[in-house]
């Protein structure tokens, strides 16, 4: 992966500097909070109900060993001894003093890493395809792209008070694990019939409170470009993005109200002066950073390993964990691993201190000392042999990271909030909890298949509810309940979909009963082999809508409510919405 | 006092802001170093342009290429920044510099805080004035926050991968041809 250079380190350090000035200032209230707002949250720290969160960048969601026993060490010594791993591919903390952040930040420096840009409204931490360089369908390998793009958009002068926060997404694969249709720049690497290399540039997608599938701005745009490229859009966007309403002001808005075609004009019109400028990106520089992503020395292995073919045949729960979070790798002998942060009773995306300390050293011994983040909130060691696959198994099934679930009902997406977030409407974590015990049947599960639940606490959509085969969002009905409506049909990948919503919404009790129903409606529905999505694509929203409301869900003893408790909160809860940040 | 050309100065440019009861058709630009709002100047151009010393300022909303052709015109071009979140002025400044071709004085007026310093002076602005609450030599500090960038903008023609030899690591051929 990536090592800086000492330009790298200089900047990043640099920066420590400078936000450790902007602290004192603020400690000593020559900032007032309303000016240091802004500064803090380009350095990733949020003010939430209890303390502050602080939000640190992986890069595209590549993070080697020793960065991850320094978010261990971060873990413990500056927080409660764990961290969330977000939907976006980073990292956040969500019991952090203000007094201590700069000295985390120094220590981040060390092994590489800020908290720069993974808030406000600015260019956000760029995400990818979590199984970059060793994907079977991959074209071209994004990465070397993203940490140009990273590179560039770092404290880039013109683009720091955009009208909303942005976010730029890239793929390199046939299929897109990027979701860049729902971002506010989609990158698709790719090949032209002549065999060169450039970009399918989307632009305008999002989900939140006006979801929308982004539209093309640029078949092909050659990879010289990019940058100038992209410039031009983010120009075109911070002039006439919106400014008046927050709820109006993504890009996708924009490009909406103005039409995709006088989008592309106004972008081409100011791009035809920095075309071919000194901002066109060299093959000497894209080869310094893509030198950093070649592949590791493989070993020559056969393609199938016979000590796991027959260990598979003795041990049924090994037999399942190959089946769900082993995918397959390009080169023979090699297997890609998904540890799971999906153990039923724990938060999604939660991992304590001492399993990051214990899966840095599985990347070590077993995947030549990286890992990757997944938007679906889960680790990846990509390099794994096969022969390796037994002892990784065991071993991450002795810290809780080896539920045999990627993919299936369990595998929830899941924002922070009511717990946690500020923004939160309802509680999203205890509810996955609730869901996650109540269909914790691993028979059932695989019955079930592959299937996206994707819940988010609010109108902001962390959780990407929109583009979950089945979406849970929490609504805001202004009696202080917590509210959910659901949604069925989206998607993300290559058929991005939005979500249909079915009706009305339903309280926090009802809801492991309403995704009952919409599986009960899977399962008499299905064709042979068919999975979730497809089912509801074929027969559309209003099956699942008439069982779901054919007769009432028992809003109140359906669950045990002390059994979901706030984490955290004392009884009695009500939604607390403060102020945003 | 303002902060131009990297040091704290004094100044006399008075930046006129029209009140509500004023229209740029009717008000009166007094005599002396005066920044007028650009509908003031576009109202008031044939009396204006015989001024030995003009400035004009921009709005967030409005539009640089209003000035095409006429940016020689003035001592002083000021953009304004209602709040700093707004951040339409960063492409004001760009637009003034590199399709308009200002070379002259670019200052920041508004709500102009230390920490944006670093940023505005990149995008072209040479002169700012700080917030009047604020202690300016203070915010002088701002524009020394970073010593190294890595994208072009008015201050650097140059991306950083252009300008110096980045270190990497060895490879067998290249990655791309």
């Amino acid at each position: 992966m990536y090592k800086y250079d000492v330009y790298d380190h200089q900047i990043v350090n640099e920066r420590v500097a400078q936000y450790r000035d902007q602290v004192r200032r603020r400690l000593s209230d020559e900032l007032t909070e309303d000016e240091f707002r802004p500064l803090r949250l380009q350095n990733g720290l949020y003010m939430q109900i209890h303390a502050y969160m602080l939000r640190i960048a992986v890069p595209y969601g590549m993070v080697s060993s020793a960065q991850m026993r320094m978010f261990a060490h971060i873990a413990r010594k500056y927080d409660r001894g764990y961290g969330h791993f977000t939907t976006r591919q980073n990292l956040q903390f969500n019991w952090i003093k203000l007094e201590e952040t700069p000295d985390i930040l120094a220590d981040l420096a060390t092994v590489e890493m800020h908290g720069i840009q993974t808030s406000g409204n600015c260019i956000r931490n760029i995400t990818s395809d979590e199984y970059a360089g060793v994907a079977a369908d991959e074209i071209i390998d994004p990465r070397p792209y993203a940490e140009i793009l990273r590179q560039w958009s770092t404290f880039h002068p013109e683009f720091a008070f955009l009208p909303r926060k942005f976010k730029i997404a890239i793929n390199g694969a046939a299929e897109d694990r990027a979701a860049i249709a729902v971002h506010d720049i989609g990158l698709s690497v790719l090949k032209n019939e002549q065999g060169e290399i450039g970009f399918r540039v989307l632009v305008g997608g999002g989900t939140a409170r006006t979801p929308i599938i982004a539209s093309e701005i640029c078949g092909f745009l050659p990879w010289q470009h990019v940058l100038t490229y992209i410039e031009s859009i983010m120009r075109v966007y911070n002039q006439y993005g919106r400014r008046d309403n927050m709820y109006k002001s993504r890009i996708k808005i924009l490009v909406k109200a103005v039409g995709i075609e006088e989008f592309r004009r106004q972008v081409e019109a100011d791009w035809a002066d920095i075309k071919n400028g000194p901002g066109t990106l060299t093959v000497e520089e894209l080869n310094r950073v893509a030198a950093y992503f070649t592949a590791p020395a493989y070993e020559k292995l056969p393609a199938n390993d016979p000590g796991v073919a027959s260990y598979k045949t003795e041990n049924k729960a090994f037999a399942n964990w190959l089946q769900r979070n082993v995918k397959p790798h390009k080169i023979p002998g090699y297997a890609v691993v998904v540890l799971s942060l999906k153990r039923t009773g724990v938060a999604p995306g939660d991992a304590s201190a001492e399993q990051m300390d214990v899966v840095a050293d599985l990347a070590d011994r077993f995947s030549f000392g990286e890992l990757r983040v997944t938007h679906k909130q889960n680790l990846v060691l990509a390099d794994v042999k096969q022969s390796d696959l037994v002892s990784l198994w065991k071993e991450s099934a002795e810290h809780g990271m080896a539920s045999p679930n990627i993919g299936l009902l369990t595998d929830i997406i899941c924002c922070p909030g009511a717990d946690f977030c500020t923004l939160a409407f309802a509680r999203s974590i205890p509810l996955a909890k609730m869901i996650a015990e109540r269909f914790d049947n691993l028979d059932f599960l695989h019955d079930i298949g592959e299937i996206e639940l994707n819940m988010s606490g609010c109108v902001n959509a962390c959780g990407h509810n929109h583009v979950g085969h089945i979406g849970v969002i929490g609504v805001d009905k202004k009696d202080g309940g917590e509210w959910y409506q659901v949604s069925v049909g989206g998607a993300q990948g290559n058929d991005a979909a939005i979500g249909k919503i079915i009706g009305p919404s339903f309280n926090f009790q009802q809801m492991p009963e309403v995704i009952d129903r919409l599986l009960q409606v899977y399962m008499r529905e299905r064709l042979e082999e068919e999975l979730f999505i497809d089912t509801a694509r074929r027969i559309g929203m209003t099956p699942f809508k008439e069982y779901v409301y054919a007769t009432p869900i028992n809003a109140e003893d359906a669950v045990d409510k002390n059994a979901y408790g706030f984490i955290n909160k004392p009884d009695n809860y009500t939604v607390q919405r403060k102020s945003r940040f | 006092m303002i902060i131009k050309n990297k040091a704290v100065v004094s100044d006399d440019w008075i930046v006129l802001r029209l009140s509500e009861n004023e229209t740029p058709e009717s008000v009166t630009v007094p005599a002396g170093k005066i920044i007028v709002p650009l509908k003031v100047w576009q109202a008031q151009r044939a009396k204006l342009q015989s001024r030995a010393e003009l400035g004009v300022w921009l709005a967030s909303n409005e539009r640089p290429e209003e000035l095409k052709g006429e940016v020689d015109k003035f001592n002083v071009i000021a953009v304004d920044f209602p709040k700093f979140a707004d951040g339409r002025g960063y492409s004001i400044a760009y637009n003034l510099r590199a399709r308009l071709g200002y070379v002259g004085e670019l200052r920041a007026i508004g709500d102009v805080l230390r920490d944006q310093l670093f940023y505005m002076q990149r995008v072209g602005f040479d002169a700012f004035a700080p917030r009047p609450d604020k202690n300016i030599h203070d915010a002088l500090k701002g524009l020394t926050d970073f010593s190294e960038t890595y994208q072009t903008s008015s201050d650097q023609k140059l991306p950083l991968f252009r300008r110096v030899k980045r270190d990497g690591i060895a490879t067998v051929g290249s990655v791309h041809e």
